[in-house]
């Protein structure tokens, strides 16, 4: 398999990343225990962001790659193939605001426009305007939940498991816009050039 | 205060220069020896012009308006303003009529390395010979220049534009299914496609097809045992196979799945990798309906390549030498 580098993403998809590398055969141990290396050339893995794994593989610098759909969709405009969805790491994209009487519709209704903080900008924007509201997108990069408490947004979009930090945050979701799962990518050039490897890849995560 | 220049755009200083003529200049010599005239047409055309073509998402982004209030564009390709010039300049030609060009054409790409807005593209057009025999001429003329650019590692995908709309014909899918699915496609998203697939309710055979079709790609072995809607398109890609020399024809790769922004093309298309560069560095295909939306019905066929492409693709060869086969494709 290491004729084919792999980007793997670090965080929440990592460990079951790293299980079904595991059930494939390739040495995981070396990952686990060093986190501090990013490059694992003799198993053909390179560690990531989930969010930069699109950059790599677009660019041919990993063969596959492995991220959220929640990162492919924000970043849309790639071009890579998807190949396979791996069905770990569900979650959903949603819009909450504060619970109670929603504040974005208010804000909507007498202000003509909501302002949504998130990290995910494209999703966001073409959500609502998809949608048919007004929303001015803020674009923050961490703990999107201050924003509604602080007054920065009305409401926010963002990734959420099981909703457990929305819900400490006295936050709801009032509208679920997409679920995500962890997919398997591929660079267009490799997936022509490395045809067979790929392949047998691909048989082998079907059959698992 | 620093003057810029629009984003997308870039100054070639004289090194870079300097490569990228001595590229050009080999890739010149095997057009015209192959007897390819080299032809230049205004970087500047009127819109009606490309708005008469089936040019799609590729086609032209920059629109100006001359003193007359006329809308002109910035040429989206060299294929449409040649195909322009051979229904004016040549309405009475005998053919067939090769031409090749060294020009520079304008898109809206997001700007990264080997995607400029403005960039530069050599390439030939064969006007007037069908298929099989005229896309395995232009094949060949492209597989030597890009051997002269010095290229060793490249390879050719082939694959057919009319094939995937022949299975969803033959299938019956029509309407909102049938853009669903070809736009999965195009997006190169083969779990949507399955979703889309599995909504459309066909038997598992069917549908297997659909999923299966576009993933399809390797050696003549891919052509094998195709069922009865894929084998027209299949024994037109076996009658260009066949007609190739050897050092050509273990350049290709057959690739059912190329179907991505093809805009005119409409039989054979095909695509220049190179393990060196993670992105196509040409592409080309026959368009035999294009030169009748201008005036003169006439098969045609062509290839262009990306120069700024070629050039990423050639250092990336020399700096990483395990990009290099070890034994030529034979």
């Amino acid at each position: 398999m290491s004729e084919l580098r792999i980007a793997v993403p670090r965080g929440a998809l990592f460990t079951p990343t790293l299980e079904l590398l595991d059930r494939l055969g390739v040495a995981t141990l070396e990952l686990r225990v060093n986190d501090r290396k990013l490059l694992f050339e003799d198993v053909g893995i390179v560690t990531m962001r989930p969010s930069d794994v699109p950059t790599y593989v677009e660019a041919g610098a990993a063969d596959l790659g492995i991220t959220g759909k929640d990162v492919l969709l924000e970043q849309s405009e790639r071009d890579l193939y998807e190949l396979l969805d791996l069905g770990y790491g569900h979650c959903t994209m949603v819009f909450a605001t504060v619970a109670g009487e929603d504040p974005a519709a208010e804000a909507l209704r007498r202000l003509g426009v909501m302002r949504i903080a998130t990290k995910y900008p494209r999703i966001a924007t073409g959500y609502f305007l998809g949608t048919g509201r007004q929303a001015e997108i803020v674009e923050v990069k961490g703990s999107v939940e201050l924003a509604p408490l602080t007054g920065l947004a009305e409401g926010i979009v963002d990734l959420t498991a099981s909703g457990a930090t929305l819900r400490e945050n006295g936050l709801v979701v009032r509208e679920e816009i997409a679920s995500s799962t962890a997919r398997l990518i591929a660079n267009p050039v490799s997936h022509k050039l490395k045809a067979p490897a790929i392949d047998a890849l691909l048989e082998r995560l079907n059959a698992l | 205060m620093v003057d810029r220049i629009p984003s997308g755009t870039r100054d070639f200083l004289p090194d870079e220069m300097r490569e990228l003529r001595a590229m050009t200049d080999r890739i010149r010599t095997v057009f015209e020896r192959a007897g390819y005239g080299e032809v230049y047409t205004p970087a500047l055309e009127y819109e009606s012009t490309f708005a008469r073509t089936d040019s799609t998402e590729s086609g032209p982004a920059y629109r100006v308006f001359d003193e007359l209030g006329n809308v002109l564009v910035l040429r989206s390709d060299m294929t449409i303003p040649i195909a322009r010039l051979v229904a004016t300049r040549y309405r009475e030609a005998e053919t067939p009529l090769r031409f090749s060009y060294f020009a520079h054409a304008y898109r809206s790409v997001r700007p990264q390395r080997g995607q400029s807005r403005e960039f530069l593209q050599a390439g030939v057009e064969l006007i007037g010979v069908t298929a099989p025999e005229g896309t395995a001429e232009v094949l060949t003329v492209l597989c030597n220049a890009l051997d002269a650019a010095g290229l060793e590692t490249y390879r050719i995908g082939l694959g057919d534009a009319s094939l995937y709309s022949a299975v969803l014909d033959r299938l019956g899918v029509e309407a909102d299914g049938r853009e669903r699915i070809l736009s999965e496609l195009a997006n190169g998203d083969f779990v949507g496609l399955q979703k889309e697939v599995v909504a459309l309710g066909l038997n598992p055979e069917d549908a297997d097809l659909l999923l299966r079709v576009p993933q399809r790609r390797g050696g003549p072995e891919v052509l094998q045992t195709l069922p009865g809607p894929l084998e027209a398109a299949a024994a037109g890609m076996r009658d260009v196979h066949s007609l190739l020399a050897p050092e050509v024809a273990g350049r290709i790769i057959f690739d059912l799945g190329l179907v991505r922004g093809l805009g005119y093309y409409t039989g054979a298309v095909f695509q220049v990798y190179d393990p060196a560069y993670g992105v196509p560095i040409g592409i080309g295909g026959r368009y035999d309906d294009l030169l009748g939306q201008l005036g003169r019905p006439l098969p045609a066929v062509g290839f262009a390549l990306n120069v700024e492409r070629l050039h990423i693709a050639l250092t990336g060869e020399e700096l990483d030498p395990a990009h290099r086969n070890p034994r030529r494709v034979p």
